[in-house]
């Protein structure tokens, strides 16, 4: 039994973003998303019997979010693998009602990591093996794996720089980004060095933020008030936890969950219109490119090189700024799906990709370790 | 002899008991042969719960490496090195700047007492000019 087209995405919103001011929580976030997706969507709260979440806050976050919003659901998944969570979450969901165990489920996201520390809030454990090395969460790990593939493929740091810079281009086309001010190669490599090659410019945002999505069956879909975005194709995978358990730094387990993804939808990455991936740091988008055939590995700087990737280059990647540019809070992959379903409905704005009718969705957690891949489509490529 | 890997103890503290010798431990898979690295209860290359301990040589290379910076102190490395008994470690390279620890360079094992621990870190091998 195949999930594609199985179900949809007919309600997004995100929360306030950026610095939502003391005193909020991340559960207050998650209520003013799921009021504004509810209405996106034209239904009701009490329409919701599917209830999906994680959170580096709440140890039992669907119990958390289900209390908070007064929703009882017949069906709760907590799945936390990090900032993937969430794609995987529509994974899931659409798993659920097609079984039938739900019929309307809501995936929902909240942090309030900047207004309260400024830092990132993670609830990863170190590994003893790891611990007396004093690597820093997680973008030591990251900068290992850039590391790495600049020595086998001679990507360099103006390649990884050209990523945080077409991210910002993009950004500047979305008033809801949180750095929209000029940004060059030479800005990024001349910025406060965090874990080599790594600078502060090539690691995301740390803001406030949170979202909303709804996802029911394909039928149910159609009565509603927006647009569909159908799940096409999904895919999930992971093979480390820790990154010295990473088997080859240069290839990540997207190489496994795209083709999941692509196999179900039968389609590929030529096919799609928008790419939205999640760029934690700037290595991300060059690896995740390549192990979801974009381009072949080890092609990733070049790739990106010259444009390719910015507003009017050769690939829409990051239409909302990403994770280096528009918001970041904690875990940001419900807002790759936000911003994957209203580039197919066509609300983008300025930042528009014209005639987009399929839009991958790649989400990472952990230090490369868990990868979902995700393919929307609208009602046309049905 | 080879040892019952249960019999030894928990895989965390013979790897320590081995550094506090000053020696490099890990586990020999006697089901595949893999080199398993961190010490486990289960070989997650073929699923055989069979280890024999064995000592390494120390020798290896530098697979990956970074400089972490600091507002108020001197940078510090962290790396993953690759043994020559074929498993990954992460651990640190020291008698060398931080910046001119290069992938591909090669290390020899080392132990440091740290916060009454010990540690396992690398320095590098020094070049004998031949080959």
């Amino acid at each position: 039994m195949s999930l594609r087209a199985g179900a949809a995405i007919v309600g997004v919103a995100e929360s306030d973003l950026g610095e939502v001011g003391p005193g909020f929580t991340p559960l207050d976030l998650i209520g003013q998303a799921t009021s504004r997706a509810l209405d996106d969507a034209g239904l009701e709260k009490v329409d919701v019997d599917g209830l999906f979440s994680a959170s580096a806050y709440y140890h039992m976050p669907t119990l958390s979010v289900g209390e908070y919003l007064g929703i009882r659901p017949r069906y709760s998944d907590a799945t936390n693998m990090g900032g993937s969570s969430f794609v995987s979450h529509l994974f899931h969901a659409a798993s659920a009602i097609n079984a039938g165990f739900c019929e309307v489920a809501l995936i929902a996201y909240g942090s309030t990591q900047r207004s309260a520390s400024g830092r990132l809030v993670s609830g990863s454990e170190a590994l003893p093996y790891e611990a007396p090395y004093k690597p820093r969460y997680p973008v030591s790990a990251y900068a290992l794996a850039a590391s790495r593939h600049m020595h086998e493929y001679g990507t360099t740091r103006e390649q990884l720089a050209e990523v945080a810079v077409a991210a910002r281009e993009w950004a500047k086309l979305n008033p809801k980004a949180f750095v929209r001010d000029d940004l060059s190669v030479e800005d990024v490599i001349d910025s406060r060095m965090v874990s080599s090659p790594l600078s502060i410019l090539d690691c995301c945002l740390v803001t406030d933020g949170g979202g909303a999505a709804l996802v029911t069956s394909a039928e149910r879909a159609r009565d509603l008030a927006k647009a569909p975005a159908y799940l096409l194709g999904a895919g999930e995978a992971h093979w480390h936890r820790n990154i010295s358990q990473m088997p080859d730094l240069t290839t990540s387990a997207a190489a496994e969950s795209g083709p999941r993804a692509y196999e179900m939808a039968r389609l590929g990455p030529e096919d799609m219109d928008v790419v939205m991936l999640y760029d934690a740091f700037t290595i991300n988008t060059v690896l995740f490119l390549e192990d979801l055939g974009f381009c072949e590995k080890g092609e990733g700087g070049p790739f990106i090189s010259g444009d390719r990737i910015s507003p009017g280059g050769e690939l829409a990647v990051n239409t909302n700024g990403g994770g280096l540019s528009y918001n970041h809070p904690g875990m940001y992959g419900l807002l790759l799906l936000i911003e994957a379903v209203r580039q197919l409905r066509g609300e983008c704005g300025e930042r528009q990709v014209a005639d987009t009718n399929l839009a991958l969705v790649h989400g990472n957690g952990g230090v490369l370790s868990s990868q979902v891949t995700a393919i929307l489509g609208s009602e046309e490529t049905l | 002899m080879a040892e019952d890997v249960a019999a030894v103890g928990a895989p965390a503290e013979v790897y320590r008991s081995y550094l506090k010798k000053g020696k490099l431990g890990f586990q020999r898979c006697r089901g595949c042969r893999s080199a398993i690295f961190y010490p486990r209860m289960l070989c997650p290359v073929c699923g055989s719960a069979s280890f024999a301990w064995e000592e390494s040589g120390g020798g290896g290379t530098v697979y990956a490496t970074t400089a972490v910076y600091h507002r108020d102190r001197e940078p510090h490395n962290v790396a993953l090195v690759d043994l020559e008994e074929g498993f990954r470690m992460m651990s640190r390279i020291e008698g060398v700047p931080v910046e001119e620890v290069e992938v591909g360079m090669e290390v020899a094992f080392a132990v440091r007492e740290e916060d009454g621990e010990p540690a396992a870190v690398f320095v590098p091998v020094a070049k004998t000019g031949e080959g």
